[in-house]
């Protein structure tokens, strides 16, 4: 992870005291590119915030429909994070310690969402989960058609964002638990068994306290990612103004209407948001150094 | 373990062996918590994960392979193919170019404020989509602030925004981390000692990048550029943003996807999603591949420093 950076080589101050060439034309390559694919693009998105007035651009960021979206796609994010902290944790945690038929194949499909388009993932999603489709239909049949209707539907309503955002964030949390789980010795575990600790009490003072970062930093990651999610919610959501809509769907809708001072407001507030979960994930890796005794993850 | 008592006496002759009862490892769980688990994980990669690609292959399949073929021979599905076949091929090239200047210039060299230029890569993958074709909408857009530079007389100067070349600059944008997030771990753990040597020894800066430092990072380049692949082909919030969304013009797969889909065109939507999801499942196998000769390599150069 980005933490690994940190470490730079000691014995070097600064980029010219070293015989390896091409300093000033990598970085300042680096420079240009990422000015103008990111920088520019990004001080022009809040530029065009601060030339409205400031109470028009808290009215429109604080409005009924900006409003609800968050509350559904940080809610439906949230919920999506618990769920997969869960199963994660358990996938995660049985690719390591276990072996069984099929591990190598489990453990290279839990990329899956990464590497699935959004927009396939969506329909798919939209299909499998709709009326009609396999888990649907169970689901359909379970509760009844009026309970349906009522908010149980798993698709076209908020239910489906939730299990669209639990699909795309899963390998976050089992990817970054991995890693932590290998490295975890056996011997303290062995030391707490031999002190006559039950396998459950092993398992909540010794293994959760040491993952415990890594466990956060994951769910922290499939949260972020989730909250910005488009393609493969869409299809699956209502997107009923002011119940269905997620955040990013509001701006889409609002870029398409052509009101780009609102479009502009709602995105700045996205964006403010992914820096938080910047900080916070490089506060929790900094925890993770501390936890398991190495610099770099 | 080291609580058997250690005899010198011959161990008596196991004739007819008494089943045992084997105890189980202070280190794991008992065999039914074991099971469960397993049961568990395994039951939600198959129906979560599993499920939903089965379902793109079936949904495509369902009326029969002429009407499969008949959606991707549809001129407007292949001009979609072509646009992001030229996106990808732009994209990728270019943003595997930063990707190694990048990790160059942070994995070799200490400068202040990288720290700052490393969270600056990575902020593209926690942007959302949409707001990242909506920072292109705004910078390129008759409302924006810089309208007297890209437009006149109500239209483009340069034909960027609902054109292909604004969904090329969109899709640099959320895959350009890509590379250089993937490299910089990766030439950090090998270090610097090999290029040193052939410089000493003569070598030329290009001489000694392509001859030491490629061959180094060959694996973890590949692991880069199919995850690129992957996302440039794949994305579809950035792009919808900026697109024109005119069909056999500006529309890539995923967003002819989309259109297919909101006009009941099952069949065809779902043809077009398992190309897709071809390049998924290949893009898998070889990202399991590369990721683990990188591994190797990170772990060979970590072994061979003192």
């Amino acid at each position: 992870m980005s933490d690994a950076v940190s470490s730079s080589i000691p014995y070097r101050r600064f980029g010219n005291r070293t015989i390896l060439p091409g300093f000033h034309l990598s970085l300042g390559y680096t420079l240009i590119y990422v000015s103008l694919l990111v920088l520019i693009p990004m001080a022009f998105l809040v530029a065009k915030v601060f030339t409205e007035p400031f109470a028009a651009t808290w009215a429109k960021i604080t409005s009924d429909r900006a409003i609800a979206s968050y509350m559904l796609s940080f809610g439906a994010s949230g919920i999506a994070a618990l769920i997969n902290g869960v199963f994660g944790f358990i996938i995660a945690w049985v690719l390591v310690r276990y072996e069984f038929p099929g591990r190598r194949f489990a453990d290279a499909v839990v990329d899956l969402p990464f590497a699935l388009p959004t927009a396939v993932a969506g329909i798919s999603l939209a299909v499998l989960y709709g009326k009609n489709g396999t888990f649907g239909e169970w689901v359909h049949w379970a509760v009844g058609p009026e309970a349906w209707r009522a908010g149980w539907a798993t698709a076209n309503s908020n239910i489906g964002v939730t299990i669209a955002l639990t699909f795309i964030g899963l390998p976050f949390v089992v990817r970054t638990l991995q890693p932590v789980l290998e490295d975890l010795s056996t011997d303290i575990e062995e030391a707490a068994a031999c002190l006559g600790a039950t396998r459950w009490q092993t398992f909540w003072r010794i293994i959760v306290p040491a993952i415990l970062p890594a466990w956060l930093t994951g769910m922290t990651l499939a949260f972020g990612r989730a909250v910005g999610e488009f393609g493969s919610v869409i299809f699956i959501a209502s997107g009923v103004i002011g119940r269905g809509e997620i955040t990013p769907l509001v701006i889409y809708t609002t870029l398409e209407e052509g009101l780009y001072s609102q479009a502009a407001a709602l995105g700045a507030v996205m964006l403010v948001f992914s820096f938080l979960i910047l900080v916070v994930v490089s506060l929790l890796q900094a925890w993770n150094g501390r936890v398991t005794g190495s610099a770099s993850v | 373990m080291a609580t058997s008592a250690t005899t010198l006496e011959p161990a008596p002759p196991q004739e007819a062996p008494r089943r045992r009862r084997i105890p189980r490892k202070a280190t794991t769980e008992p065999l039914w918590v074991r099971l469960l688990l397993i049961t568990i994980a395994v039951g939600f990669i198959a129906g979560f994960l599993l499920m939903p690609l089965f379902i793109i292959f079936k949904e495509s399949l369902l009326k029969g392979i002429r009407v499969y073929y008949d959606a991707l021979e549809n001129p407007h599905a292949v001009s979609a193919i072509k646009l992001t076949l030229l996106t990808a091929a732009i994209v990728v090239p270019l943003n595997t170019l930063f990707g190694v200047a990048a990790a160059w210039a942070i994995s070799r060299f200490s400068f202040p404020g990288k720290r700052a230029l490393v969270t600056l890569i990575d902020l593209p993958l926690w942007v959302s989509p949409i707001v990242a074709g909506l920072m292109f909408v705004i910078l390129f857009g008759r409302q924006g602030l810089l309208n007297s530079l890209f437009w006149s007389g109500g239209k483009q100067v340069f034909p960027i925004l609902f054109e292909p070349a604004g969904i090329v600059i969109a899709t640099l944008f959320v895959t350009f981390p890509f590379v250089a997030r993937i490299l910089i771990p990766l030439m950090q753990a090998q270090g610097s000692a090999e290029e040193e040597a052939a410089l000493t020894l003569g070598a030329r800066g290009w001489q000694t990048f392509v001859y030491i430092t490629l061959p180094k990072i060959k694996w973890g380049l590949f692991y880069g550029i199919i995850l690129c692949n992957a996302r440039a082909i794949g994305e579809f919030g950035a792009v919808s943003a900026v697109s024109g969304h005119i069909q056999g013009l500006t529309n890539t797969i995923p967003l002819h996807i989309e259109l297919m889909y909101n006009s009941s065109q099952m069949e065809a939507a779902f043809a077009l999603a398992s190309i897709l999801s071809m390049l998924a499942l290949l893009t898998l196998v070889l990202k399991s591949f590369f990721g683990w000769q990188a591994e190797r390599q990170a772990k060979e150069a970590l072994e061979s420093t003192p």
